[in-house]
């Protein structure tokens, strides 16, 4: 009966059965086992993070590769990629929300727990009580001064010329998309290394301000709560400035050995949202964290 | 009823990505992309859990059987509420929901299979290693997590060894849930088929969308609350530290933020569940299938604006306890929509009590109940009491247990012959539900009287003057414990054809129901549809309220 039948090919595409999930899932709760054993000091040693490491690291360049072989085998019709096109986007949105719970944190602090500390409204006995002698300003490492003075980061320094070079790489990528829809494969390539060239200098630039923080300013995650709304929201920021900047190397490569077509290449476009994404996320860091 | 053979020889399966069937032995589960496989992992998984956490339900109810300590120390009962909670939420009443979504969802709007059946298979097999991972920290040093589901600092914090895998459970609990729900989102978005507009999908399916935005939304805050945790404990950072300019109260409202549009992915495909069967066994369209539709949507909403209502007690601004108050109340407004309709659907309905209609009405009444004591609940003042109590407990297990839990069991009686081809025992299902339905409330109305007598929850031990509810809750859980056996020996009788039970069953197994699921033979093919298939006005009578619609059914 129907039980055998397949559905059918132009209609739909319904992938072979595949281990490459599974052996995902292995990797990472390889990886995770392993640091929840550091971190308790019952450390079984790095094996199982170094071997998860790589095996996700393989498992992600097979299924990556695996999906970019079927996207120009053809197998890909106009459902498919309307799939990939609400799947991107839905998950964009989780990520918005998870920077939502870290901006929250950064809120809420600001305006409500540290204005309380101070006594604040009716809450001045938690300041006479707890506290006394604690005023509400910011930037603080709390009232018990968590870790000693430090300084900030201006933000009309390097976190500005960072601003720049994020903005300038969102041109240089929208440069790119163009020119790819324009069918000018080298000039898309030239501006996608643009790109990932600005990407890499932001990086670059980051991790000189967080030693110059750690070195110089005593600014560190343990230095109270502008110390962990700092480094927690830039850091998850960074985290995701460098996958996105993996991803931009990744469709470069792709670009260079043929990949895409001027009127079908989501692959890029995908990325090109996430990357605007975490432009959008830095500008927000930009105001909210070094700014006000 | 004829069969329209779907036609399928005439094209050709050459190239290297076709399967035909399912691979053989372990490694058809393990590489599956299929959306049934897929859909019965998640099942038995998720009643795996209900056994577990079931499990832990019994510590506690023994425990509590007699005030004075009796089988277990305080450290391990607390652990055990903890867990039972975390278990069941999670790793039962969740994963049962996909696994209901990936089975139904693609039947219902009329595609072959998930939108990503890759991360599809992903988002399962995650689920039994965070298990391991969590179930595991019973076995370490300091036991497992002790603080209460709702993970709590600073006393979360004193968490043993335990920690850290708490933590990174969740974190790959929340990467199964958000990938299940992009996935089941995006189909229902993009493979419906032609002729099934968003206005016209079952409710199951449109609950179930509205529950994906839910995941989508507030998984993710929860990743973040739990980070915040790790980092506390062992990076140094005081985003619940007081002493560092942080609050321990700022954990409550990231987490109650994430936690209370939680209770409604809990409950809205329960909804989508009860709304399709009672029409069924009712012979009659849904009454006002669009405020049903709004209705769901208007409590998605206002779920993400309720949250505090979790903490009047922790000392709120005024303003906040009022707005947090007014809001919750707003609630019961859509609800009390529902529930109207699903009355007025059974209303002058030629009615038949079969095992998945017994459930769902069971579920109406019951849910309902659960639904007043939220009330109380929302207001205040009466809170400021009953916080803490056993009234909370009474609260959210009538509208989990036979609220979210009822509608499971009733999803997989209505379900379970288009799945395995074979009927199930009327006879012991209506056993099963009677036992249900009866130890389920001797175990959990006693608790309200407890609750606003002053009985705190998650304490060992308790005041004499409790004992006779405590008692009759005691003895309530073992018997609905027990009962379950009889759900899943008749369930699994299905599925393996124990009894000499026979395949051979209608594509339509209710005359009643209506929808694509029904015009496919028993049991589903492997691959359900390989077209999409024409969409009849027919199958989409449950979704019509038509006048004709109506008409029309209640003539033949
Ligand atoms: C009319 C609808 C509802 C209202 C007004 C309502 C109200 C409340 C309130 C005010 C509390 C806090 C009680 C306290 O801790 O003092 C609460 C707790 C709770 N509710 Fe509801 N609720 C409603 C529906 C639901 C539904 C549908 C579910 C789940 C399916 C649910 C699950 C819970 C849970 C799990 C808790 C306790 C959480 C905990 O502290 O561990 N509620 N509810
Ligand atoms: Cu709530």
């Amino acid at each position: 009966m129907a039980d055998h039948a397949t559905p059918n090919p132009d209609r739909y595409f319904v992938p072979a059965p595949s281990a490459w999930p599974f052996a995902l899932t292995v990797a990472l709760v390889a990886i995770l086992g392993g640091v929840s054993s550091y971190l308790e000091d019952k450390h079984i040693g790095p094996l199982p993070i170094y071997a998860g490491g790589a095996l996700l690291v393989y498992i992600l360049f097979r299924w990556f590769r695996g999906v970019a072989l079927e996207s120009e085998g053809g197998f890909y019709g106009a459902q498919v990629d309307r799939t990939y096109r609400w799947s991107m986007a839905w998950f964009i949105f989780s990520e918005v929300m998870f920077f939502g719970a870290f901006f929250g944190a950064l809120y809420y602090a600001r305006h409500l727990s540290l204005p309380w500390l101070g006594g604040e409204g009716s809450k001045i006995e938690t300041n006479l009580q707890l506290w006394p002698g604690f005023e509400n300003a910011w930037p603080t490492n709390g009232p018990a001064k968590l870790n000693g003075d430090f300084d900030t980061i201006p933000a009309f320094d390097v976190p500005f010329v960072n601003t720049l070079l994020l903005l300038t790489s969102g041109v240089t990528l929208t440069f790119a998309h163009h020119a790819l829809k324009a069918g000018k494969r080298t000039q898309t390539i030239l501006w996608m290394w643009a790109t990932v060239a600005l990407g890499c200098a932001f990086l670059f630039l980051q991790a000189e301000e967080y030693m110059h923080a750690y070195g110089d300013l005593n600014l560190k995650l343990a230095s109270g709560i502008y110390g962990s709304t700092f480094f927690m929201l830039t850091g998850f920021h960074g985290m995701h400035v460098t996958l996105g900047t993996i991803m931009l190397l990744v469709i470069t490569l792709r670009l260079m050995s043929g990949h895409f077509k001027p009127d079908s290449h989501f692959g890029f476009e995908g990325v090109a949202w996430y990357w605007h994404f975490v432009d959008v996320v830095w500008i927000g860091l930009f105001i909210v964290v070094y700014w006000l | 009823m004829a069969h329209h053979d779907h036609a399928h020889d005439d094209h050709a399966h050459d190239h290297d990505h076709e399967h035909h069937g399912p691979e053989k032995g372990i490694m058809r589960w393990i590489k599956t992309t299929n959306h049934k496989d897929l859909g019965t992992l998640y099942l038995f998984f998720a009643f795996t859990m209900f056994f577990i956490g079931g499990l832990m339900s019994l510590v506690i109810r023994a425990e509590l059987f007699h005030p004075g300590l009796q089988f277990v120390d305080p450290e391990f009962f607390n652990q055990m509420t903890t867990m039972h909670a975390l278990v069941m939420i999670f790793g039962g009443v969740m994963p049962a929901w996909v696994g209901l979504a990936n089975w139904m969802v693609p039947m219902m709007i009329g595609c072959s299979d998930l939108a990503l059946p890759r991360i599809n298979n992903w988002g399962f097999w995650i689920l039994p290693f965070a298990f391991t991972m969590l179930l595991g920290t019973l076995f370490m040093e300091g036991g497992s997590p002790a603080g209460g589901w709702t993970m709590y600092p600073p006393l979360v914090l004193q968490t043993g060894n335990a920690f850290p895998f708490l933590i990174f459970a969740v974190h790959l609990m929340g990467i199964s849930s958000i990938t299940g729900a992009i996935n089941v989102a995006v189909t229902i978005l993009n493979m419906r088929a032609p002729g099934m507009s968003l206005l016209k999908m079952p409710l199951f399916v449109w609950t179930w969308l509205i529950t994906a935005y839910l995941l989508i939304a507030v998984m993710p805050v929860l990743a973040g609350a739990v980070t915040m945790l790790l980092t506390d404990k062992y990076f140094l950072t005081s985003f619940f530290t007081a002493a560092g300019g942080g609050d321990p109260v700022m954990f409550q409202h990231i987490f109650w933020f994430f936690g209370h549009p939680e209770v409604y992915i809990l409950i809205l495909p329960a909804f989508g569940i009860v709304s399709t069967i009672i029409p069924t066994f009712a012979r009659k369209a849904l009454f006002g299938y669009d405020s049903m539709v709004y209705a769901v949507a208007s409590i998605a909403f206002l779920s993400f604006i309720v949250w505090a209502h979790h903490m009047f007690t922790v000392g709120m601004p005024l303003a906040g306890e009022l707005f947090f108050m007014f809001a919750t109340m707003l609630i019961a407004v859509p609800t009390g929509v529902k529930v109207f309709n699903w009355v007025a659907t059974m209303w002058k309905g030629s009615m038949t009590f079969e095992s998945p209609m017994l459930f769902a009405l069971a579920f109406v009444f019951l849910f309902t109940i659960g639904g007043f004591s939220g009330l109380m609940l929302a207001i205040t003042p009466v809170d400021f009491q009953y916080h803490d109590t056993y009234f909370v407990v009474a609260h959210f297990h009538y509208v989990l247990v036979p609220g979210a839990v009822f509608a499971i069991l009733a999803g997989v009686y209505y379900w379970i012959p288009k799945w395995t081809g074979r009927m199930y025992s009327e006879k012991w299902g209506k056993i099963h539900f009677w036992l249900s339905a009866i130890f389920i409330n001797i175990t959990f109305f006693p608790q309200h009287f407890a609750g606003l007598a002053g009985m705190q929850r998650r304490v060992p031990d308790y005041a004499v003057q409790f004992v006779d509810w405590n008692v009759w809750s005691t003895i309530g859980a073992f018997g609905f414990f027990l009962a379950q056996f009889i759900f899943i020996i008749n369930m699994l009788a299905c599925c393996y054809g124990w009894f000499g039970r026979k395949q051979g069953l209608p594509d339509r197994v209710w005359e009643g129901a209506h929808g694509l699921e029904w015009t496919v033979p028993s049991p589903a093919p492997y691959h359900t549809f390989e077209e999409p298939p024409v969409v009849s006005d027919n199958e989409l009578t449950a979704a019509h309220d038509s006048v004709d619609a109506l008409d029309h059914h209640k003539l033949s």
